[in-house]
């Protein structure tokens, strides 16, 4: 059928055009079928991206439009390094991301490792775990909103149960100490199942022959955890942190919904931070400065990750 | 242009237009649904709404506004909105119509057309018509104050009745009274106050107590001048009794509530007094559970540094980017009418107008009339500046972390939001 497609498009192509079509290169070709492609990507990526530079560079208000953009050089940039608040959301970020990763690095590899053991319902048991991960973080945040209400909320009763303390004599969301961690808490019961899923496709890759051959030499469990397990899937935890590392960056939805950033500013992230500089007070040009400091830290860190995965990977 | 519009608009061959009024999803826009529905039958133009919550209301009409869009013909913007309106020239101004049509600014509650209506403030540029008037104030649950067993252990305690507060430290006594009580077998706290940190929640609640102990938005004699005003130290006292009021008095778990949760922790009985809006009190009112005489309303009250309260309510603009301006203005030009004022009322919309509320029959037409009247006569807003949202920002950043996170004292969030406030002031030229 593709066949008779390509006689018919042959037939109806005017002659003069197939001469030129002909004669041709096949690099001419191709730059003929990525031309729309790159045009795409200069128009959605590239563009914005230099204009966000330029902007950053400027007072530009977006909800003022008929007023004088001026160049101010570096101040914008100057400001933002030198805000301590803005220092204060870093490293806000910088707790939630670590944590975050460790938590469910760990978890997600224990739950992968039990579920790579073959035993009756495991794939069911597979499925529940990761039915979190399907859930839309808007509406997991306002889910566990509920469960952590000292009043009414299950989260609290629960750790009063084991603490023989008043379930309402806590907050989780509403205590300074408390709600950095829960916000952590919900984002690894959300993402340790896709950390277990890499995990676990990791763990299906070993070849049992390997796992013989260690039996042969009379290798223990332990040594074969740490000498064989652990350095084969290193390349898809490394990925595996990779992946949450970028999102939970940028995480916003499920903060948003939790805390709002609160209280006071001890869970406003990053990202928070620059959708309110950029669309509520409406800094353009200063919250553009912010997106590309964010922009470089990201990609600056991102890119020595890379290295040391490959690193990892051809070993 | 506007008195050319509007002559024309009223003329016999004015066509039929679909209008769009955009405003907030709350009880007031269910019932302008139905007052608009007279406005449709006798002009013939039809009337759609889009109505957004209130945490996403500012964000989404903003960003309409701002982008020029065709989505609104009639907006009713929130107080503060006005600067950035008139200077944008997202609403067309109206004293051409106004003058056209025999609506004077006059006949409106005083405080709600310099709220509402005018910029620059205290001139009479008008760019809203009053909408929807409306205040801070308190409900308390009348039926637990008349309780014989807590009026006694009230008055052997203060030495005084259990009765509405006069003052902001009479309401911390009461607050403090009930935190933690078992009423009917069931505990129960001292007040809902406003704390919510992500839209306007917790500035539109401590300023009830910075007003009343001394704090101004700026010099009165030098626009902008903010150093000991702002941080003054009766405003600083201000803030660290909304601290202690917090801190004291408020159900567990109230670190992040605006006007639904705390009409929630009422209505479920949860608290004996609660901060909020005036437009909330004829849902009480109704409230199955603690509507009718178990409840009672009461001004914001008084502190050592004055009696104000913040205000609420809104304007109803047209849009200068909407095609049915003509049409828009008819409707303004309707809704003015005293007659269509006095059924908004009964309707459960707050009028601004004045025949209406100085009407002899008024204060005792619903049993919070009068405390929507006394607190009309104490209000006081926000920066209505075209930055009022660069302004809002760092508010309730600093007083959240202040009141709610307990981070540094109330001397230096107020010096804080000095330092915020000129920078915003400086971006705009005004410094």
């Amino acid at each position: 059928m593709v066949k008779g497609v390509i006689e018919r498009t042959a037939d109806m192509t005017p002659v003069a055009v197939a001469r030129k079509i002909r004669g041709l290169s096949d690099r001419a070709i191709a730059w003929i079928f990525i031309t729309p492609t790159i045009m795409l990507l200069l128009a959605i990526n590239i563009f914005p991206l230099f204009w966000t530079i330029w902007l950053s560079f400027t007072n530009y208000r977006a909800n003022r439009p008929n007023a004088e953009v001026k160049w101010i050089g570096l101040r914008n940039y100057e400001r933002i390094l030198t805000d301590s608040d803005i220092w204060l959301t870093m490293q806000a970020t910088a707790h939630f991301l670590v944590w975050t990763l460790v938590l469910q690095v760990l978890i997600g590899f224990a739950l992968a490792w039990l579920i790579n053991r073959k035993f009756k319902g495991n794939d069911l048991w597979t499925t529940i775990i990761v039915l979190p991960m399907m859930l839309s973080p808007a509406v997991v945040g306002n889910f566990w909103t509920f469960l952590y209400q000292p009043q009414i909320g299950l989260f609290n009763y629960v750790i009063a149960f084991f603490t023989q303390s008043d379930p309402t004599s806590f907050s989780m969301i509403g205590d300074v100490d408390l709600a950095p961690w829960s916000i952590i808490i919900v984002d690894t019961w959300m993402w340790t199942p896709f950390v277990m899923l890499i995990c676990l496709a990791g763990l299906r890759s070993i070849p049992d022959y390997i796992y013989e051959a260690a039996e042969c030499d009379r290798a223990t469990k332990w040594r074969q955890f740490w000498t064989i397990t652990v350095p084969m899937v290193l390349p898809f935890l490394m990925l595996a942190v990779l992946f949450r590392g970028i999102e939970n960056f940028k995480m916003f939805d499920l903060v948003v919904q939790l805390t709002g950033g609160g209280p006071g500013s001890t869970t406003e992230l990053t990202s928070i931070n620059l959708k309110r500089e950029a669309f509520e007070k409406w800094r353009t040009g200063y919250s553009s400065a912010y997106a590309i400091i964010l922009f470089v830290t990201v990609f600056g860190l991102a890119s020595i990750y890379v290295k040391a995965l490959n690193k990892v990977k051809e070993r | 242009m506007t008195v050319a519009c509007a002559a024309a608009a009223f003329s016999p061959a004015a066509q039929a237009d679909d209008l769009t009024l955009c405003w907030a999803a709350w009880d007031p826009a269910n019932a302008l649904i139905e007052l608009s529905k007279d406005f449709e039958a006798k002009s013939g133009h039809n009337m759609s709404f889009e109505f957004v919550p209130w945490p996403n209301f500012a964000d989404r009409m903003l960003n309409e506004l701002n982008s020029g869009g065709k989505l609104c013909d009639l907006m009713i913007g929130d107080s503060q909105w006005i600067g950035l309106g008139a200077e944008a020239g997202h609403y067309i101004k109206l004293n051409d119509f106004f003058d056209a049509n025999g609506i004077s600014m006059g006949d409106f509650i005083p405080a709600t057309v310099t709220g509402y209506s005018e910029w620059p403030k205290g001139t009479p540029n008008y760019w809203a018509l009053p909408a929807f008037g409306d205040v801070v104030g308190w409900t308390y649950r009348k039926d637990w104050f008349n309780r014989a067993d807590l009026k006694a252990e009230f008055k052997g305690k203060y030495g005084r009745d259990l009765d509405v507060p006069k003052t902001l430290a009479e309401l911390k006594d009461i607050a403090e009274f009930f935190q933690g009580r078992e009423i009917d077998g069931k505990t129960v706290y001292g007040a809902a106050i406003y704390t919510e940190r992500g839209s306007e929640g917790i500035t539109m609640g401590v300023t009830n107590a910075l007003y009343n102990y001394g704090f101004e938005y700026n010099n009165p004699n030098k626009p902008y001048d903010l150093d000991g005003f702002v941080n003054s130290d009766g405003a600083v006292a201000g803030l660290e009794y909304y601290k202690a009021l917090y801190d004291c008095c408020t159900p567990p778990g109230s670190s992040d509530w605006y006007m639904s949760e705390n009409i929630d922790a009422y209505k479920s009985g949860q608290v004996a007094l609660q901060m909020n809006f005036a437009f909330i009190w004829p849902g009480v009112h109704a409230d199955p559970n603690v509507g009718g005489d178990k409840s009672g309303y009461f001004p914001n009250p008084a502190g050592p540094g004055g009696h104000f309260a913040q205000l609420g309510g809104q304007g109803i603009s047209v849009v200068s980017y909407s095609d049915s301006q003509k049409a828009a203005l008819e409707y303004i030009q309707w809704f003015a009418q005293p007659q269509i004022q006095k059924k908004w009322w009964e309707l459960g919309g707050y009028s601004a107008l004045r025949a209406v509320v100085e009407d002899p029959g008024f204060a005792s037409s619903q049993p919070y009339a009068q405390t929507f009247l006394d607190s009309m006569a104490i209000v006081k807003d926000f920066w209505a500046e075209p930055s009022y949202a660069s302004l809002l920002l760092p508010m309730q950043d600093r007083i959240h972390k202040y009141v709610i996170a307990g981070e540094g004292t109330a001397k230096e969030a107020l010096d804080a939001l000095v330092k915020d406030w000129k920078e915003v002031f400086e971006d705009e030229g005004k410094l």
